[in-house]
Order: structure tokens, then sequence, then C-alpha cells
């Protein structure tokens, strides 16, 4: 019976060898016939995450977006938000493990939107729009302390270094460039980019490619002395948030009733956010070339976005190739690749096989995704453009203040500005108002002041 | 931006109107944003990726491109098509030195498939989740000159169910599926091939 049985194995060996494929519909050993009393086992088949849970996740943002509100408008307590950054780390970090998560969302509405046949997560649609109106509202509560991205950097940071301020507005831009990215990757069916270079999801994984981790590594160094780099200079979602936090019914407020001016506070912001107060001009003919450069600016926007456009419709080749039937097509038709061994499929063949397509079925699908990424391309293009030119137009505008004052769309209302206001002091009894008096008096800037970390 | 005394209640000025505007445009938006979306979501299930073990090639990417290390993607066995062989290539190297647990006899890099012996000439094969590394070595054998009783799934207690599927995307058999989370298995019960 052994011996049979291995030289029926040995056949089929030989049998495979000499056809290549093997083709057998019902099983080459039937099982046996137990004589003793053996039991057979079944498949174990671990449920996935039920949903309740995803429900869960989404009452947990929503209270804890509450919370951050309360703590940041009413409560005005850094520690309280230092807390409860604690709580998302564990939570939406490394409880959840950055999933989900806002900040791949909106690729997620974009992939719903455009490929018919996705059906958008009800979870995912949740977390793209609730932080969004809870920021037209109280400002960027999520950043402060709901995002376990945000939270990792901010707890990290020990010595914040300034950064200059071209810099800063010029690496502000590429959130919005990075989200046009992802939305066309997504939009088009390429992929999930923000999700894939996503450099601290594998941190809370606590395991990911050594590229991921060594990224995720550098950015938590980096994030030791520049404050939120990933959320000042890459976070796609933070630039909806910047946005929306723009036109925000709340805006956070230095000091609990008016500023007196002491300057104390000017230091405090480990992010660059807070705004100095500008004077009116003197004259309105000093005006005169803010408004001729606003003006050139304005009158450059369209050609900006149709000059990106045309650059991005460029793209469509190269971009496209992150597309698997693209890149599939490419390998296929590649002139170079060697000569197929006449008799032996090759692997794209047994692959179209295995996926039951024919080439010129997947030819015509890889064109039809091209002309997608042209005419994406001219909608990416178009908003790097745009992007530019209304950062461009925005550093061209005066506004006039005349309080020390958070950015409205910088500020990530993580509170580290509250303490370093003397009137915030005295409203929460940590000194007299004399005491206060004494500082109020309008000292020159940064001599006593050190940036305040509760 | 006038001047207002603090103490009368300020009238709406330029920039709180464009604010306010602003506001209630983008609310707008995004609640037409939600009801478009809202036609594309499903209320009642979500999906999870599988795999199609008819179509898994067992090239070995599902060991090495998962997000999780080691991957979530295990191979399971499916004792009612399984043959029970003593010879099983699945578990020995072609030409093995004989026919017992030796290492040296072993396709699986991390010895987690278990060869009980059941009667003559009988074993049971049975594999161990947490050595399994997901590598379709054993899948490949047991496929091409087996039943096919070994073979490829995700397993949803490790899977973190990831927007886009980093094996999905590297899939060389284009086996990876969106199934219904009320369905999450596609389990064999017949040989493939």
């Amino acid at each position: 019976m052994r011996l049979l049985r291995r030289i029926i194995a040995l056949v089929l060996v030989a049998a495979w060898w000499s056809s290549g494929v093997s083709a057998w519909a019902e099983l080459r050993f039937p099982p046996p016939e137990f004589e003793t009393d053996y039991v057979m086992g079944g498949v174990t088949t671990p449920p996935p995450r039920a949903l309740p849970f995803e429900y869960v996740d989404v009452a947990v943002l929503v209270g804890a977006l509450g919370l951050g509100v309360w703590l940041v408008h009413r409560r005005r307590s850094r520690r309280g938000l230092v807390a409860l950054s604690l709580f998302s780390l564990l939570y939406f970090g490394f409880y959840r493990q950055g999933c989900i998560c806002a900040i791949g969302a909106p690729q997620n509405v974009a992939y719903g939107l455009f490929q018919p046949g996705y059906t958008i997560p009800l979870t995912a649609l949740a977390f793209f729009v609730i932080p969004l109106v809870f920021a037209l509202f109280a400002g960027r509560t999520f950043c402060a302390a709901v995002c376990p991205h945000g939270a990792l950097q901010d707890l990290v940071l020990v010595k914040p270094v300034k950064v200059p301020l071209w810099l800063e507005q010029g690496l502000g831009t590429l959130p919005y460039i990075f989200l046009g990215a992802g939305i066309l990757f997504a939009a088009t069916g390429a992929g999930f980019v923000i999700c894939r270079y996503d450099p601290f999801v594998p941190l809370f994984r606590l395991t990911g490619s050594l590229f991921i981790l060594s990224l995720g590594g550098l950015f938590v160094v980096t994030s030791m002395f520049v404050g939120r780099p990933y959320c000042r200079f890459l976070c796609p979602y933070g630039a909806l948030l910047r946005l929306s936090s723009l036109v925000s019914r709340w805006r956070v407020r230095i000091t609990p009733d008016y500023c007196t001016q002491c300057r104390l506070c000017e230091h405090s912001c480990p992010f660059g956010a807070i705004r100095e107060p500008v004077a009116p001009p003197a004259h309105p003919s000093a005006l005169a070339p803010d408004r001729r450069r606003l003006g050139r600016w304005l009158a450059a926007l369209p050609v900006l976005i149709l000059a990106g456009g045309w650059l991005g419709s460029w793209l469509s080749v190269p971009a496209s190739r992150l597309h698997p039937s693209v890149a599939l097509v490419e390998q296929y038709l590649d002139p170079t690749k060697p000569e197929p061994v006449p008799g032996a499929p090759t692997p794209e063949i047994r692959a179209l096989g295995r996926a039951e397509l024919e080439a010129p079925e997947l030819v015509t699908t890889a064109a039809a995704v091209r002309r997608q990424f042209t005419k994406g391309g001219w909608w990416f293009g178009g908003w790097v453009g745009l992007v530019i030119g209304a950062r461009l137009i925005s550093l061209s505008l005066r506004s006039t203040r005349k309080d020390f004052e958070p950015d409205r769309g910088a500020c990530y209302a993580c509170g580290r500005c509250y303490l370093a206001c003397p009137n915030e002091r005295v409203r929460r009894g940590l000194i007299s108002p004399a005491e206060a008096a004494g500082l109020n008096a309008n000292r020159p800037a940064a001599t006593t002041t050190a940036p305040n970390r509760s | 931006m006038p001047d207002v005394p603090s103490s009368t209640p300020p009238p709406v000025n330029r920039r709180q109107f464009l604010r306010d505007g602003t506001r209630l445009a983008a609310m707008t938006g995004l609640g037409a944003l939600l009801g478009l979306a809202a036609t594309r979501t499903s209320t009642a299930r979500g999906y999870v990726w599988q795999i199609d073990p008819a179509r898994c090639v067992y090239c070995g990417n599902c060991a090495t491109a998962c997000v999780l290390k080691p991957s979530a993607v295990k191979c399971v066995q499916s004792y009612p098509i399984c043959g029970y062989c003593d010879l099983c290539t699945g578990y020995f190297v072609p030409e093995p030195n004989g026919l017992n647990t030796g290492a040296e006899n072993q396709v699986c890099p991390t010895a987690a498939i278990e060869r009980v012996f059941i009667e003559d000439p009988y074993y049971e094969y049975n594999i161990d989740e947490d050595l399994c590394i997901g590598c379709a070595k054993c899948v490949e054998g047991c496929t091409r000159f087996g039943n096919g009783s070994f073979y490829l799934q995700v397993r949803h207690d490790r899977c973190l169910n990831c927007n886009e599927c980093s094996i999905a995307r590297v899939c060389a058999g284009d086996a990876f599926r969106r199934v219904p989370l009320t369905d999450p298995y596609v389990i064999k019960t017949t040989a493939h091939e």
C-alpha cells in the first residue's frame, strides 16, 4: 500500500514534468476510510473584527473631539490635552494600529467616488467628515489631541527649533501637493500612496519594511527638535483641516480676556503659529507696492494653473506606472524581455491565465487607465499651480492685527501658549494681579521667556 | 478691519461675513460630498481581503509583502480533502532522505507542519499557525502533486484590513479579492487543478 502510493506520486511527478501543467479536477488521492476512530479536524476561521467595534471607534472619535474642544476652548488646559493625546496615541495608535485613520480617508472617498464597485466603508466616511466639521467650528482640535500621528510627534518634542519663515512657507505647500497626489492615485485606482508612505503607522504596528520603519524613526527624531514635522510639512489631511480652520467659528485665543502686549507668549509656540501685532501703515501710499505685487500674482494665477496643468499632463506616463495593470502591460510589451522558450508558458502568460485575462483586454484596460491619468494629470498640475499661486498671494496680503494671536490655520490648538500669558495665570489663580502687572510692563522680547511645556 | 470698541456689540464686519459665508459653503460642500459618497457606501456590511485559492500561484509574495511581519497570510489545511499520504509532497522535499520528521526532509522552512501518525499508512498533517509564515512552499507541493488541501488564507485575527492590501498589489496571480465581512474565508471543499 505504502509502496503503491509512492509509485503513484512518482508517476504524477513524471506526468507533471512532461505535461508542464497538471489539470486534475477530482482528488488525486481519495481521502482514506479510517479503521481507527480518528476524528477529522475542521478548518479554523477566526472572524474579522466585528462591525459594531468599528462604530465604537467612531464614537471614541466623536467623544475625544468633543472633550478636546472643551479642553481647548473652555478649560484651556494643556495638561488635559496631553492626557487626551496620550489616550489617543494608545487607542488610535497602538491599539487600533493607526487604522482606522483620518489621514488616509480622503483617498477612500476619492476611490469610492471614481471607482465603481468599491463601497466606501461607513467608518472611513465618518473619519473623513467628522474632524473637518469640528475644525470648521472649533479649529484643529483633531490635530491637537485626537490624531495619534500628531500626538506622537507632540509628545516627543523636547527642544523646538524655529524653522525659518521662508522654509516654513515653502515646505508648507507640500501637504496640499501630497493631498492632490493622494487623490489622483486613489481616483485612478493606482493605490493609496498616503497610506503606503505613512511613516508612523509601522511604528504603531511595531513592524514593517526597513525603509518605512527608518522613515518613521527619522520623523520621530526630527520631531524631537522640529515641532510636528509631518503635520506641518506633509500631512494631507492636515491641509484640509488647515483650510477648514481658517474659517472656524471659534478660534484659539492665547489670553483669556485681553492682550497686554507683554510678548511673553511670543516664543511659547514650537510650531511658529503665533503672529505678532502688525500696525496699519502710517500712510495709505505705503500700501501701493504691496497692492501692485498682489495684482501681479493675481494676474499670474491662471497662468500658473494652466502651466501646472500642462506639466502635470506630461506626468501621466511615469505616474500611471504605479497602477498595477499599466505596470503589468509594460512588462508584457517590454521589447527587451527574454524570448519565451517554445512550449513552456512564460510567467506573464500564466499570471494572465490565472487572472482570467487576455493580453489585448489588459492592454485596453491599461490604455484607459493612462487616459485617466492624462486627465488627472491636468487636474493635479492645475492644483499644484493653484497651491503655489495661492501661497504667493497669501504672502502678498497684508493683515493688521492689534494683539498676539495664533494663526487660524497654523495653530494646532496644543495649548502650550495658554500658561505663557500672565492674564491666564491670574485667571487660574497661579499669580496675583499685582505680579501680573509687574510682568506686563511691556518687556523687550525674549528675556525671561522659555518655551512653556506643561 | 475697522476699530470696534469691545464694549458695543460688534457689527458683522467684512472678514467675519466672508468667514461665515465660506464656512457655510464648506458645510454645504461636505454635505454634498457626504450625500454623494453615501450612495456608494454600504450600510450593512464591510469588506475584508481574502485569497482565492484557485488563483494562487504560490509565488511566496504573501510571506514578504504583508505590512505585518510575519504575514497575516497563513497556510490552512482542509482535512476533508487531504489524502493523509505517507509521502506528503507538501511536507517532504523532493527525494527526501527518509519519510521522517528530520529537518532536512521538510519543505517547510519553519517546521510549522506537524506530522501525526493515525494508522498505517495514514498520517495527519496540521499547521502550527504560530510558526507558519505564509511562504506557500507546502501549498506548491500539495497543489501540484497532491490533493491541494494546503492553501493560503488571510487570517482575520491578524489581518489589519488595510485600505490597499500590500500583498494584493504584488500578487502574481491576482488572487486577492475583497469579500463580504459576513463570509470572510474561501474554504476549499474540492481540489483545484
